[in-house]
């Protein structure tokens, strides 16, 4: 089975105030020396056919009316390699 | 003939029984509408109620804008059939574009719950004919996710047609509702479409409507206005 992940941030423009509370948790704890935090979602789609660019389109298609909110969020489809 | 508005029972909806409620103290008949079935069963206008429908999963009303009941509801409200999303309500209404923009979590990051100062600043709407422009309210607010947020062109189309139609009152202390309690841009607390019968807001009007339970009784003109648009149509 083949594995495409789609992941999905908030646009730049848009606040993250989670990952903003990410950031100032991490000097408390310290992790030091990290400018900014930004936190998204990653989906995990396995696969029942082939990885083909009908599925990539069909996927990309899902990304943009369903699992993302194109309004606030961007989102990246990837094809994951087979582990070894 | 007596008017009839349909408020939707989504899984994880709250507030549905008290929007029955506020319809039914406005004068109008409250129908039950669930969101496996498609069939409106004749309303003359719906409630989306509050509540976290399908968990909040994925995004708040990203999952409920797919049901069978929102297909009815995303083409008759397109036909012009008033419709009101409350809290979560309004955030199915931009999931589904019959609204621009998206409800986003609080800039606090807390939870808000609080009763709330509102100003009124567009009064013709199929949901604010009973009030007057530029009049103050107070009805509860509560979410987690409310800060309203569209990019700046969307938001100076939305000022520049009037389309604002509540917003939070700045300045002033916070126990007494005065502020901002989201972030949302522009202090905006609902908005409509273009035609006005589509109504988002985040703050809960169905939550004022009896001196018993409410702050005040002030939510109640949403519910007589679509009463008065419908009779009068």
């Amino acid at each position: 089975m083949a594995r495409v992940v789609v992941d999905v941030m908030l646009k730049p423009e848009i606040l993250d105030p989670q990952g903003q509370a990410v950031q100032r948790a991490l000097p408390r704890l310290g992790f030091t020396g990290i400018a900014d935090v930004r936190q998204g979602k990653r989906f995990e789609l396995e696969l029942e056919g082939p990885v083909d660019d009908a599925a990539l389109a069909r996927i990309r298609e899902a990304a943009e009316t369903f699992l993302a909110n194109t309004v606030i969020e961007d989102f990246t489809v990837r094809v994951e390699e087979a582990a070894k | 003939m007596t008017t009839r508005i349909g408020v939707v029972t989504f899984p994880g909806s709250l507030d549905d029984r008290d929007a029955q409620r506020a319809v039914r103290l406005a004068g109008a008949e409250p129908v039950a509408l669930w969101h496996r079935d498609k069939d409106l069963h004749q309303v003359d206008a719906v409630v989306l109620p509050g509540g976290f429908s399908y968990g909040d999963y994925l995004r708040c009303g990203a999952i409920s804008r797919f049901s069978p009941v929102m297909e009815t509801v995303i083409e008759q409200a397109k036909l012009g059939m008033p419709v009101l999303g409350i809290c979560n309500g309004f955030q199915v209404l931009c999931e589904s574009h019959l609204l621009p923009g998206a409800l986003t979590r609080n800039d606090s990051l807390h939870f808000v719950c609080r009763d709330q100062k509102l100003r009124i600043e567009n009064a013709e709407t199929a949901w604010t004919g009973d009030y007057s422009a530029g009049q103050e309210i107070v009805v509860p607010l509560k979410n987690g996710e409310g800060r309203f947020v569209a990019d700046a062109h969307v938001l100076d189309e939305l000022e520049a047609e009037g389309r604002v139609v509540a917003r939070y009152l700045a300045g002033g202390n916070a126990a007494d509702g005065y502020g901002n309690p989201n972030g949302s841009y522009r202090d905006i607390a609902g908005i409509t479409n273009a035609a006005g019968n589509v109504v988002g807001l985040m703050p809960h009007p169905e939550h004022a409507v009896e001196p018993l339970t409410g702050p005040t009784t002030e939510g109640l003109g949403f519910f007589t206005s679509v009463l008065k648009q419908l009779v009068n149509a």
